[in-house]
């Protein structure tokens, strides 16, 4: 720089061109503005008008420079070279026509046959209502996406219970409110909106208590940090309970008019109904809302009556007699008796918080509830068709995330959460939790899959949704026997709420042929050979086996991705996908919009920069290939190719013919007049275009809240094809659904029953309301033999895996420790920076190790997939990554160690198929000093494959040609 | 702080250079008063060749130290309040001053040959030696002052840095003109041992005060300054990167604390002991070999001592550099 | 006379390196040249950067905090790194207070460094020059930007808004005001260098409960006709009297 003002003309000239999109370096998809110098990428910054984001960007974000440019990028289509093995990365560059060749003989061949021996799973997309469309379509029941070993408890905890939930559907009202506990959360998908409003709460002058065993990131800036023994929080949630019952901290109100707290569950142990609710009469059923059939139990006339009768003021409390005799009690009377034992000193001994502070936080979140009530001045009509004056708010909030989700016992505690903070009143209101577009939904959503093996037929699309959300027993995905149909037993009586899928199963199941071997498995934009599988070792190993005449056990694999991953060594096939700049794209309504709190939102892609060399988009290679198997919606009625490419496609695609609804919610209509509904709009991606390519609609103040009961935004969600119903959807606080488990279990009912061999863990597992049990991992373990608990935590400046390949940010992560209590050195006699062990009863990685006073002393951490196989990504052989780093992932099993549930039961949560990455019990010990100075396990060094550009010995980016030094 | 061999280079050996004119010009000053037995110009010549030759390779040496020597001229630009700065000035101007007080010599030049009669011999490379004594001490003094005006590096912001930079450089200067008189002026040589021993005894004083200055220094700043944060338990666990950086390549020489040790004790020895004992042995033995000895042996002990200055001065940066994590 | 300067907010920086990385992708492309890497897919990544995040732990488990803690030039107000160097090229301007490096004429010969107490600079190892928070001068001045946009890069990234730009010296600008407000402090005072920027002090919410506030007349569960439970272990008067 010269000492005179810098030239600024220079950069304000012709050669620059801003362009907005939406940012992929993770989920969170905030808006952003890039400006291009000659057609290269000069800066990254968020987009001030986008909603999510307004202008920020994180360290992801503003390095997608060094992800675009980078020489991991996977260029050209490759097959496996003849004779070499899996794994073992050896390529031949072929064409895009003989890589459609390839798959449409083969899957065609599939489809034709057994549309279930083609798998297709996804990971860290966005894309699943496309991805899952084509999975329909093609007839496979064998799809799913990375919810299954990502946090799909979270999801299924709080939908079955409150019809909406964390993650991308929900969050804390932090605008407003003034406790906010925050809950096993690193990270998350709200990345950046999570901090802007953290920092806001915090300066409101509200006070941030972070429950977690490790205090970092988001945990750092809190006013007060709980360490908690890992998976131990149901126990911690049940003493708040009970504290808050036994202190009468409960809104009653709220519990009584929304919840279905007071309704009587019948109490008879002989009959078949035990355990549901009394319906005043019998009417149809079937549809997928709760019908308003439910007895209360009237205070003043001592008498049942029907639910919400006008001027009813039920008892929560008591045991009561129906008229013909049927001892009943009110749901909340069984809660009471449900956490009568999980006192704040019971919990103590479990969590290791001490009971007063248990207390004291309950005490804290009642009367912050209680007594900082927000009133606005909103007027709306409840369901009922009482007219309210204002909406009321009880400002406490919370937000949890994996560290509750991840533990195998994760969907109870995420339950007894959501009863939590349905007790303090604070569901879809201001200061608490806030759904978004489109939830809430009914308990549970209606989606379903097919019910038996009859809903898979050749050359027929899917009877059913892939993924959907049981109601009950009859809706398993299971044969007659009760075996599973998905490859990963999804949906069948070991995870009936597997609503996700168990994608972290597919490759140990497809390998061992159990429930039975596949074909083809495509595997887009998931590392499954490194950190997206448990027990990555031996998946590796099973990727490459083979069978007694030598064909591979998996006998083809395809892997869509856009880097040199881990994974893409061990496909026989593999697609250069482009890169978020190079593509279209869309956050739909059918998937996992970015909605606000106020309203629907959905957002596009639109490419920046052209795509690199023979990258194309996934979506267009399903778009093709949807044509070439002539999948009915990709076809036209003579079997022609129906959409030109994935944006004419999102453009004139509907879920029904004339349906109106198709992939974007904004703009529709011939004019772009319409939205959520309307027909296709030729101008809609301009449209776009020009609204920083989002569509925000924010709803009428008095539908922006209590919307699970709130008439005029049921209403208006039902006319806009948001919801089929326009229901009230009660909060679960007894869930009826997991009872109907119970009694299946029990032989109580007529339909589908469990294997006998499962009775006893539905039975268990199946209970009404939470309870709190060990992690199934550590209940089976060795505690004495391996004390501690090990965990890992996402970074905020690297996601997953994939950021290695980031010349900058791997600059800040480019090796993790396992960090630890100094005490855990004093007794294992090493010191801050020595190499240690860490050994679980599945294996053990050698690692450097790293002291640390804000970590609860029975837990070591690391930071998640930084330690990379050498060679992979493109990065040299001896990068620290490879050498230093280590991936946890080698000493967690997929599988529990065999016990009276079975041999091959899933590492998961045994209501949702949540995978237990947290449950792992270890022990850690100092490495002997004639060990080398290098991480274990160590893997045979990739090549760089074809097509990818030679990585520099040193870097001096600078966009725009007329560089300078 | 981790020891550029550049500088080292540079300080030792415009140490030597100036140490030498200092010795020639304090033979040349006794010769005048008689107390010496007067050298021929040659002496004197080479002396000064042999000087300027020190302080040039220094010179170079410290190109090396520059990003951008092609630049090196503007460094004269701030002379207002840069010591290096000043430095950069002075250095071609002791080198000027030596290269005219030799040229003189060569020339056999006095002042009468400007019509000016004083009756001394070598009035003039007298008083043009003078300047370049002044000069030379100057020079100490600015490179000294490099180091000691940096006042958070506490352990140089004493006049103690100055003095030993002198008194070193005086030392290995007079040691040098010992074995250089062995070959062009004998009668010299115990003068200069004899004085390369009193130099090198002072310097061990100043240089032993600034070792025990530096061993009870309370470092003004702590983790709790340079974060702000009131509380002694402070410790860093990432500094925000992990493959290294300027601010860890540049201050952190990453030797353990045996190897300081060790190297403190050479340096003891080979600057110190070493000479002392073969510039006696040498003055009772009239041995050259045993004066080249405790040349080769001070130097490389100056070395030592040099990279040891450096090492041992704690940068506040480095609180902030600390944790790879 | 105006001193530009960072005001960073200690209380809300989650440490996500987000000022770190946009510092670098802004300055990268700038007015200035590349911003070099070296190693960067081997052993031993390391490159320039202007701004970076640390993360410090204080006292002991289980009362640690945990403080990120980032990092950039401090622009002084009596920066010791100007005066040492040798060519001028280190400087700080009289109209706004930044320090700059004019890059023209630096000879990398680090000693500006060497003067500054704070790490905060750093020599690019293939332009040989020494480099530095720019305070985004080609930023804040640019009229071709929106004025909402007229700010470094770090501060426009920020997500937690940790990260204040201003004028320290008006005692009315929002810096000036939180550092009034939130008790804002300077490092390493003890060098009488006197940094423009501040940072601002973790601050404790707390929640105070009276034990009244757990008996209420309006406690729901008296609805139920049952009353808040009163812990009945212990000696009553009728343990001990019988009057
Ligand atoms: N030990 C441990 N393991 C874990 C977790 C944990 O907490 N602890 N977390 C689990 C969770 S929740 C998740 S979601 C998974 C995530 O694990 P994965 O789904 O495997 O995620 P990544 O490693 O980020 O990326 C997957 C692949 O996407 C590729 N990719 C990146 N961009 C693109 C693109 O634009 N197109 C295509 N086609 N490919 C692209 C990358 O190159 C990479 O190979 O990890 C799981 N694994
Ligand atoms: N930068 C970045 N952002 C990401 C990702 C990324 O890789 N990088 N990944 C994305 C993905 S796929 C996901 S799923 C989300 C996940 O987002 P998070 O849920 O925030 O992810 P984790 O890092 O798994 O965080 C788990 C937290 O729970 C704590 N924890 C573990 N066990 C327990 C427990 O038993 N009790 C309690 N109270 N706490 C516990 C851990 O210490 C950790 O802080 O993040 C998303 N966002
Ligand atoms: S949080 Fe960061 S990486 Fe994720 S979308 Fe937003 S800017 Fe991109
Ligand atoms: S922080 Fe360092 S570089 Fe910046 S002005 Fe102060 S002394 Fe100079
Ligand atoms: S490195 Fe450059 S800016 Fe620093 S003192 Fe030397 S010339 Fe000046
Ligand atoms: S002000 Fe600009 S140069 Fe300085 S740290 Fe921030 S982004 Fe970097
Ligand atoms: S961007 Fe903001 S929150 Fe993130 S590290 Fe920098 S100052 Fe802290
Ligand atoms: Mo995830």
């Amino acid at each position: 720089m010269s000492a005179t003002a810098p030239d600024i003309s220079a950069e304000n000239n012709e050669r620059i061109e801003v362009k907005n999109t939406t940012c992929y370096m993770c989920a969170c998809r905030c808006g952003i503005r890039v400006t291009l110098r000659e057609g290269e990428v000069r800066y990254i910054q968020g987009n001030p008008d986008h909603p999510l984001n307004k202008g920020v960007i994180c360290a992801k974000g503003a390095s997608g420079i060094m992800k675009q440019y980078s020489p991991a990028r996977l260029t050209k289509p490759l097959k496996r070279k003849e004779g070499s093995e899996r794994g073992a990365g050896e390529f031949e560059v072929i064409s895009w026509d003989e890589a459609f060749d390839t798959m449409e003989q083969r899957l065609s061949k599939i489809r034709k046959t057994d549309p279930k021996k083609f798998a297709l799973f996804t990971g860290r997309d966005q894309m699943q209502a496309l991805t899952g469309l084509f999975a329909k379509q093609f007839g496979t029941p064998n799809y799913a996406a990375h919810g299954g070993f990502c946090s799909v408890n979270m999801a299924a905890g709080m939908i079955y219970t409150i019809g909406g939930s964390f993650w991308e559907f929900g969050g804390p009202d932090l605008d407003r409110s003034k406790l906010f506990i925050m809950i096993g959360t690193a990270e998350d998908h709200h990345s950046n909106p999570m901090k802007i409003a953290l920092s806001k709460f915090k300066r409101n002058g509200g006070k941030f208590i972070s429950i977690n065993p490790v205090r970092t990131g988001y945990s750092a800036i809190a006013d007060e940090w709980v360490p908690i023994k890992p998976g131990t929080d149901g126990a911690l949630i049940l003493a708040l309970i009970n504290e808050i019952i036994k202190q009468g901290l409960f809104d009653r109100e709220f519990l009584v008019r929304y919840s279905n707290s007071a309704q009587l569950v019948n109490m008879d142990e002989n009959s078949t109904e035990y355990g549901m609710f009394i319906r005043a009469e019998v009417g149809e059923e079937e549809a997928c809302f709760d019908p308003q059939n439910k007895l209360w139990w009237d205070i003043e006339t001592n008498k049942a009556v029907v639910t919400h009768t006008d001027d009813v003021e039920p008892r929560l409390l008591g045991e009561f007699a129906l008229d013909d005799g049927t001892p009943v009690k009110p749901a909340f009377q069984l809660l009471v008796d449900q956490v009568k034992e999980y006192s704040p000193e019971w919990a103590e001994g479990i969590t290791g918080i001490s009971a007063d502070t248990i207390r004291r936080l309950a005490y804290e979140m009642g009367v912050t509830a209680r007594d900082q009530k927000i009133e606005l001045p909103i007027a709306w009509t409840d369901v009922w068709g009482k007219d309210h004056e204002t909406v009321t708010g009880n400002p406490v909030a919370f937000h949890a995330m994996r560290g509750l989700a991840a533990h195998s016992n994760g969907f109870h505690s995420i339950r007894a959460l959501s009863i939590l903070m349905s007790m303090l009143g604070t569901i879809d209101t201001p200061g608490g939790f806030r759904h978004k577009a489109p939830f809430p939904r009914p308990i549970p959503p209606c989606a379903k899959t097919p019910k038996g093996p009859e809903g898979v037929k050749p050359e027929t699309p899917l009877a059913g949704m892939p993924l959907g959300w049981p109601a009950d027993p009859d809706d398993l995905f299971v044969d007659d026997d009760g075996k599973p149909v998905r490859i990963d037993k999804a949906f069948s009586w070991e995870h009936p709420l597997s609503v996700h899928g168990m994608m972290h199963n597919v490759i140990t199941n497809a390998w061992r042929g159990d429930p039975y071997p596949i074909d083809t498995l495509l595997i887009f934009m998931a590392n499954m050979a490194w950190n997206s599988s448990m027990n990555t070792t031996e998946v590796r190993k099973m990727l490459n086996d083979k069978n007694d005449d030598g064909k591979y056990k998996i006998p083809f694999i395809i892997v869509c991705d856009a880097f040199q991953s881990e994974m893409t060594a061990y496909a026989d096939l593999v697609l250069p996908d482009t890169t978020y700049l190079e593509r279209h794209d869309v956050m739909s309504m059918l998937d996992r919009p970015i909605s606000e709190f106020d309203g629907p939102v959905d957002s596009v892609r639109i490419p920046v920069v052209p795509p690199k060399g023979e990258c194309k988009p996934f979506q267009e290679v399903l778009i093709e290939m949807g044509a070439r198997l002539k999948l009915p919606a990709f076809v036209k009625e003579d079997g022609e190719k129906k959409y030109r490419n994935y944006p004419d496609f999102v453009t004139n695609y509907e879920t029904e013919p004339g349906s109106g609804i198709g992939f974007l919610a904004g703009w529709r209509g011939k004019g772009g007049e319409k939205f959520m509904k309307g027909e296709p709009n030729p101008n809609q991606w301009q449209m776009y275009e020009k609204n920083n390519c989002v569509y925000h609609y924010e709803m009428p103040k008095s539908y922006q809240y209590m919307r699970n009961w709130n008439k005029g935004y049921l209403q208006w969600a039902k006319e806009h094809r948001l919801t089929r119903y326009d229901e009230p959807i009660l909060i679960h606080i007894y869930s009826e659904v997991l009872q109907q488990f119970r009694l299946a279990a029990q032989g109580k009912t007529q339909g589908k029953q469990p294997p006998d061999h499962l009775r006893k863990r539905v039975e268990t597992y199946f209970t009404p309301l939470p309870y709190y049990f060990e992690p199934l991992e550590s209940s089976l373990s060795d505690k004495q033999k391996y004390p501690l608990n090990a965990l890992t935590q996402r970074p905020m400046a690297m996601y997953h895996s994939w950021d290695s390949q980031n010349a900058w940010l791997r600059q800040i992560h480019t090796y993790n420790h396992v960090y630890m209590s100094p005490e855990l050195g004093r007794q294992g006699e090493f010191n801050d920076g020595d190499w240690v062990w860490v050994e679980s009863q599945w294996g053990k990685v050698k690692g450097m190790c790293r002291f640390s006073e804000s970590v609860e002393p029975g837990t070591v951490w690391t930071w998640n997939a930084i330690g990379k196989a050498a060679g992979a990504w493109n990065l040299a052989p001896n990068a620290n990554e490879a050498k230093q780093g280590f991936l946890l992932n080698h000493i967690i099993s997929e599988e529990l160690p065999p016990n009276e549930d079975g041999e091959h039961i899933s590492n998961s949560d045994p209501v949702t198929g949540q995978a237990g990455w947290y449950d792992v019990r270890v022990r850690v010990y100092k490495a002997e000093g004639g060990e080398k100075q290098e991480t274990f396990p160590q893997f045979e060094t990739y090549n760089p494959v074809p097509g990818q550009e030679k990585r520099k010995s040193w870097l001096s980016y600078f966009a725009g040609k007329g560089k300078k030094s | 702080m981790n020891p550029a061999f550049s500088v080292i280079f540079l300080t030792t050996l415009i140490g030597v250079g100036q140490g030498l004119f200092l010795a020639l010009y304090t033979g040349e000053s006794y010769a005048i008063v008689n107390v010496l037995p007067s050298q021929s110009q040659d002496f004197y010549v080479w002396g000064s060749v042999i000087s300027v030759a020190f302080l040039i390779v220094g010179l170079v040496a410290s190109i090396f130290h520059l990003g951008h020597p092609e630049r090196a001229w503007r460094s004269a630009a701030m002379w207002r309040t840069s010591w290096l700065s000043r430095e950069v000035i002075v250095l071609p101007t002791v080198i000027g001053a030596i290269t005219v007080y030799g040229l003189v010599h060569y020339m056999g030049w006095d002042l009468t040959t400007f019509g000016i009669k004083t009756g001394v011999d070598g009035d003039l490379t007298l008083i043009l030696g003078l300047g370049g004594v002044l000069v030379t001490f100057l020079l100490y003094l600015c490179t000294g002052m490099i180091y000691a005006c940096i006042k958070f590096l506490q352990e140089w912001a004493t006049p103690l840095t100055v003095i030993n930079y002198t008194l070193l450089g005086g030392a290995s200067g007079f040691t040098f003109a010992a074995v250089f008189s062995a070959y062009m002026a004998p009668s010299l040589v115990n003068f200069y041992a004899g004085w390369a021993i009193i130099i090198t005894l002072s310097a061990l004083v100043t240089r032993v005060a600034s070792l025990m200055r530096n061993a009870k220094i309370r470092h003004k700043s702590s983790l709790k300054t340079a974060i702000g944060v009131r509380d002694d338990r402070i410790k860093q666990t990432a500094m925000g990167f992990m493959g290294g950086s300027f601010n860890t390549r540049e201050y952190f020489h990453g030797m353990s604390i045996l190897f300081m040790k060790s190297i403190k004790w050479i340096f003891l020895v080979l600057v110190f002991l070493v000479p002392v004992i073969l510039l006696s042995f040498a003055i009772s033995q009239g041995s050259t070999n045993l004066l080249i000895a405790a040349f080769v042996s001070q130097y490389i002990g100056l070395i030592a001592e040099r990279w040891f200055f450096f090492a041992q001065a704690n940068h506040p940066q480095n609180l902030y550099y600390q944790t790879v994590g | 006379m105006t001193q530009l300067a960072l005001v960073i907010d200690l209380n809300v920086c989650v440490g996500c390196h987000a000022c770190v990385t946009s510092c670098k992708e802004w300055n990268t492309s700038g007015p200035a040249g590349f911003m070099s890497d070296d190693n960067p897919y081997d052993a031993d990544p390391t490159g320039t950067f202007f701004n970076r995040v640390q993360t410090y732990e204080v006292g002991e488990y289980p009362k640690t905090e945990t403080v990120h803690f980032p990092k950039s030039c401090l622009h002084c107000e009596d920066p010791p790194c100007v005066p040492v160097c040798p060519t001028g090229a280190s400087y700080k301007r009289e109209e706004d207070g930044i320090v700059l490096v004019d890059y023209d004429k630096c000879i990398g010969c680090k000693y500006c460094s060497w003067a500054c107490p704070y790490g905060a600079r750093e020599i690019d190892e293939h332009q040989k020059v020494m480099k530095k928070c720019t305070l985004c001068v080609d930023r804040i001045y640019d009229e071709t930007l929106p004025e909402a946009e007229r700010k470094p890069a770090c501060v426009l990234a920020c997500p937690t808004s940790a990260r204040l730009f201003g004028d320290v010296h008006d005692p009315d600008s929002v810096v000036s005001m939180a550092i009034k407000e939130e008790a804002g402090f300077q490092l390493m005072p003890e060098w009488g260098t006197k940094p423009s920027n501040h940072y601002l002090p973790r601050r404790k919410m707390k929640i105070r409960i009276h034990e009244d506030e757990l008996v209420r007349a309006d406690n729901p569960l008296k609805k139920e006709g049952e009353r808040p439970k009163v812990e009945d272990d212990g000696h009553t008067l009728d343990d001990v009297t019988s009057w």
